[in-house]
């Protein structure tokens, strides 16, 4: 175990409201501090402090515009796409300062994997949609070695089975939520160590949503996970930690059946039993 | 604004208040078939006895109702935190409001059964007392539930000692007698039921205030020291 593995596993262990039971040994995956967001003058995100810890699935919840989403685009660098969006404060992966200028953003986005609300193949075939990134990113050599990357990422995403024999038809043929799996294949293809899910069941009927939730809870052996979601119930099934965000703050994380059953803060309690504050 | 409005929705706050509101009517039924059982016994008056022991049918059927309703709010509802606790509170306090129904049923019946002479004025009193006792416990941990008070709730906690005092003490005299006198055992073995069915109903009333305690402060208190309990109690409200 190296140095900064130790350390890193003391600054968790040293973290007194990440909601983990403090006698299990648990790894810290990233790491946000006094992170701030405007766009132009309006400030979207008022400093937050966050951990998050490898191999856990993580759900931000919220009403509409508490930057639960801003604050998920923070950790792969994608409001960097806006031009008027500017974020202060620290965040580290493994460690290391995601906003280091001399960081390779797009390496960085293939650690910190992405999917989105509304399912988004490319209009190329299933297995292009797959081997797009690790052609991108030379993990493959020789077709075989792709071959067996679209093979094992579509096995990891639950989709092998049913579109193995189709693999040269267009991914935009499958269903919703065949759709957003080929996604999460695509994604998981880079062999990323966090993904980040935006909502990824909005657009999907309830057994699509299952299955997703399903491979989720999957996923999370090799990945560490973060989910926005609007649906309460979602977090509250499928995550290890649940963080409240409102106005632009992050009002509390903690370990997700405490959030549920016990809240800390009265604003958490409103917001998740349907009360107006 | 009571502890439970608030929502959105202004039927889930009804559909919330109902579930209490039924516990409370369960619980003042219940409340009125112990005052009967404890004067059917202390007066002889097998006629009420009997009326004792036909209301319990009618506090199985709010039992009944009320656990579909609590149902019906968790499969629409899927009710969150305070509500959650609430719902909980309300599905396992008419438990224990149904077994105090059943011991108020119990101490009819020994009535009932009493084939031998009644017992003296003295050990009357003792159980008319020690009935007092627990009739305003139960009182209290309803009032306890029904505002929430986790204060009210730990106050009536600790008068359960009281009454297991007196169960001890009426335990001890009769079995005195019994001993001295084996022609009083009948009657010796009915008071001991009779102080047997008083002392659980007490401690089917502490079971309600730990529920109030649970769901005012988030926190399980069963089985915890009367010091943990304060504890968790005097905790700062959110």
């Amino acid at each position: 175990m190296t140095r900064d593995h130790q350390d890193r596993i003391q600054q968790v262990q040293s973290i007194t409201e990440t909601g983990h039971s403090m006698n299990q040994q648990t790894e810290l995956k990233m790491k946000a501090r006094d992170v701030k967001v405007y766009y132009g003058n309006d400030q979207a995100i008022k400093g937050i402090d966050m951990d998050v810890v490898k191999n856990e699935v993580l759900a931000f919840i919220g009403p509409s515009g508490c930057g639960k989403s801003t604050f998920l685009r923070c950790l792969n660098r994608m409001n960097d796409t806006i031009d008027i969006c500017r974020v202060t404060g620290t965040i580290e992966l493994d460690g290391q300062n995601m906003y280091d200028p001399s960081l390779d953003v797009v390496q960085l986005r293939a650690q910190v994997g992405m999917v989105f609300q509304k399912p988004n193949p490319f209009p190329k075939s299933i297995y292009d949609n797959i081997a797009y990134g690790p052609k991108l990113h030379g993990l493959a050599s020789k077709k075989s070695d792709l071959d067996d990357i679209v093979e094992s990422s579509l096995q990891k995403a639950g989709l092998w089975n049913e579109v193995k024999d189709r693999l040269d038809q267009p991914g935009t043929g499958l269903s919703g939520g065949q759709q957003q799996r080929l996604c999460i294949a695509r994604t998981i293809a880079v062999s990323p160590e966090v993904i980040l899910m935006d909502e990824p069941c909005s657009a999907l009927d309830p057994i699509a949503t299952s299955i997703i939730e399903e491979l989720i809870d999957e996923l999370k052996a090799n990945f560490t996970i973060v989910m926005v979601t609007h649906n309460m119930q979602q977090a509250a099934r499928v995550s290890d930690r649940t963080a409240f965000f409102h106005l632009g703050e992050l009002v509390e994380v903690g370990a997700t059946n405490e959030v549920f059953t016990n809240p800390k803060h009265k604003r958490t309690e409103d917001y998740i039993t349907g009360r107006y504050g | 604004m009571n502890k439970i409005t608030g929502h959105y929705s202004q039927s889930y706050d009804s559909e919330l208040n109902e579930a209490v509101d039924r516990l409370l009517t369960m619980g003042a039924l219940v409340e009125q078939q112990l005052r009967d059982a404890i004067k059917a016994f202390i007066k002889g008056d097998r006629e009420l006895a009997q009326q004792v022991i036909q209301t319990d049918r009618k506090v199985n059927t709010y039992e009944i109702s009320i656990e579909e309703h609590c149902l019906e709010i968790i499969a629409r509802r899927q009710p969150a935190a305070r509500d959650l606790r609430l719902i909980m509170g309300v599905l396992k306090s008419i438990n224990d409001v149904e077994r105090v129904g059943d011991q108020a049923e119990h101490i009819a019946k020994q009535l009932l059964e009493e084939d031998c002479q009644r017992p003296t004025d003295a050990q009357l009193e003792d159980i008319e007392m020690m009935g007092d006792k627990v009739l305003h416990m139960l009182q209290q941990s309803l009032k306890a539930f029904k505002e929430m008070d986790a204060a009210l709730a730990l106050a009536v906690l600790k008068q359960d000692k009281l009454v297991d005092n007196d169960y001890g003490r009426i335990l001890r005299h009769n079995l005195t007698y019994m001993l001295e006198d084996t022609r009083q055992i009948t009657r010796g073995l009915h008071l001991i039921w009779v102080a047997r069915a008083l002392e659980r109903i007490g401690d089917h009333a502490q079971n309600i205030c730990e529920f109030s305690i649970f769901i005012a402060k988030g926190k399980n208190v069963s089985h915890l020291t009367e010091e943990e309990v304060e504890a968790v109690v005097d905790k700062g409200k959110k």
